[in-house]
């Protein structure tokens, strides 16, 4: 099977306000695809849906053939250790150092003696960067070293899916370039599968192998990089040049600015 | 009249959803809390943590009820010429009823706020859902080691209020006012019984734990992850948590005393 998750007919709404409809997607074995979409698109539920937190009312996920089933505690914590999520912000835990937050699973997960923990701990901080921050509190270090951490955390058990969730928003230019680098980099040392959520084209599009375009809960476009590039579609082009205008309106929907200071005649 | 009634059916069927809700996940945090024996640090730390700072306020509160019951205790028995049953007095007050009932209230808004918020900012975080998509279920990292503290520290805190507030009885009532030293720990050693008395007392204080804590470790857990959510959830702890420990205090007393 190439591919490793594999999204069918799913539907899914918060209470009546429905954010995606029959959604088909495809994620590669040993690629990195981006997810890219305005705000409120459903980018982020796509991940969450993934990793089992939120249930689809319909449709499914599988991952690796294995159906993601929210009803089966059992499977779908199974499922879960083969994945690692990095969240927008980080989400350390603040009362743990930058290395108990990464030998966290390593803890929870294997019976691995604390000297052999400890080296895993300080290579997976090698290989982000942060082997010298072992021993700051969250709190002591910027959001850029937080979110590579986060990174360090997540890829503690060697996962088969890495997840992120807009791995750039709120980054300088440097640490924006530095975490594209390590989401390419780890995805290839590891062998795993990537699935980047994010809205930022540049960096996305210089990272990763498919991407997707969602709006209003529908894939919209979808394509290697390039293709998205030439795209003609008015929503790609919209995105990928940064329009104020165009199918995503500038305005919210509703009533004119003429009807609403009662400047409009009725013909 | 219709909207009226509407609105009571759905405040029934909210209550009642939570209620639900609240049993479920009690029952399952207790179903996972074996995991807990293999990890007993998880514990400990925690006891540490919540004992530790409820520890000076509770102390302080039962020297000053101690002093207050010494004061009062003191004046009434006066005026029926026994005073020398101060001691007994004072212990009774505060092993049956004052000591678990007080250390519960002051538990409740010591700790029990600090559990809701604590909770309640690691969901608002993401350290929740962090944790569960690593496999790790927070009902039993995170909330099952917080509760059973609670469970244990309730008691011996309890157990701390009394003894506090015992020494301040002795020390108005004896120290300060002249009631007879003996009298005071004669009577109290012969009129306290260690299983009606201490234990019933200690028994309050171990159902006291379990309300506080759990409701606290709810609130928390079900707050809306937002700075307005988790303040609303750490308001509903004490309020709850208080109107809990009255009413169950009135059900223990007329089970436990008849």
């Amino acid at each position: 099977m190439s591919n490793l998750v594999e999204i069918r007919n799913l539907k899914f709404a918060y209470g009546d306000r429905p954010i995606l409809s029959d959604l088909q997607m495809d994620f590669a074995r040993g690629k990195v695809v981006a997810v890219m979409g305005g705000s409120g698109s459903g980018k982020t539920t796509i991940l969450r849906l993934i990793g089992g937190l939120l249930a689809p009312q319909e449709g499914s996920i599988t991952i690796d053939g294995t159906p993601v089933d929210t009803h089966d505690n059992d499977g779908l914590y199974k499922l879960r250790r083969r994945m690692g999520v990095l969240f927008q912000n980080g989400a350390l835990f603040t009362d743990l150092s930058v290395y108990d937050n990464v030998a966290f699973p390593l803890r929870e997960h294997t019976d691995l003696p604390e000297s052999l923990i400890r080296d895993m701990v300080l290579m997976k901080l090698q290989a982000v960067g942060l082997r010298n921050a072992a021993y700051l509190k969250p709190s002591e270090v910027s959001g850029g070293m937080a979110r590579r951490v986060a990174l360090a955390r997540a890829i503690a058990l060697d996962p088969q899916l890495i997840m992120y969730d807009e791995p750039f928003a709120g980054l300088d230019p440097i640490s924006m370039g530095v975490t594209a680098n390590l989401i390419r980099n780890l995805n290839d040392a590891l062998g795993s599968t990537s699935i980047l959520v994010s809205h930022d084209v540049d960096e996305s599009f210089s990272i990763a192998d498919y991407v997707y375009f969602l709006s209003a809960g529908k894939v919209v476009a979808q394509g290697t990089p390039n293709d998205l590039r030439a795209s003609s579609d008015p929503y790609v082009k919209q995105f990928v040049n940064a329009e104020a205008d165009g199918p995503v309106p500038f305005h919210y929907p509703g009533k004119s600015l003429a009807e609403d200071l009662g400047l409009k005649v009725d013909a | 009249m219709i909207n009226a009634i509407g609105s009571l059916g759905f405040a029934v069927r909210t209550w009642l959803a939570n209620l639900g809700y609240a049993t479920r996940m009690f029952v399952r945090m207790l179903s996972l809390s074996f995991g807990l024996l293999r990890r007993p640090r998880l514990i400990t730390d925690q006891i540490h943590f919540i004992g530790n700072y409820s520890l000076v306020i509770i102390a302080v509160s039962g020297l000053f009820v101690g002093f207050v019951l010494g004061l009062q205790g003191y004046y009434t028995l006066n005026k029926y010429g026994s005073e020398q049953a101060l001691g007994l007095l004072v212990a009774l007050s505060l092993t049956r009823e004052l000591g678990p009932v007080v250390t519960a209230l002051l538990f409740a808004g010591r700790a029990g706020t600090s559990l809701t918020a604590e909770i309640g900012l690691m969901k608002a975080g993401e350290q929740l859902a962090a944790m569960e998509m690593m496999a790790v279920n927070p009902l039993q990292r995170v909330i099952g080691p917080r509760f059973w503290a609670g469970v244990i520290a309730m008691p011996i805190l309890a157990a701390i209020f009394s003894a506090v507030g015992i020494l301040g009885g002795y020390i108005v009532g004896v120290r300060l006012i002249g009631v007879d030293e003996g009298a005071f720990w004669s009577q109290m050693q012969g009129g306290v019984d260690v299983v009606k008395d201490v234990l019933n007392g200690v028994l309050k204080s171990v159902v006291f734990g379990f309300a506080v804590t759990f409701i606290a470790l709810y609130q928390g857990y079900e707050s809306q992850p937002t700075p307005e959510g988790v303040s609303r959830a750490t308001t509903r702890t004490v309020v709850i948590a208080s109107l809990t420990v009255l009413w169950l205090d009135f059900l223990l007393t007329a089970l436990m005393f008849n």
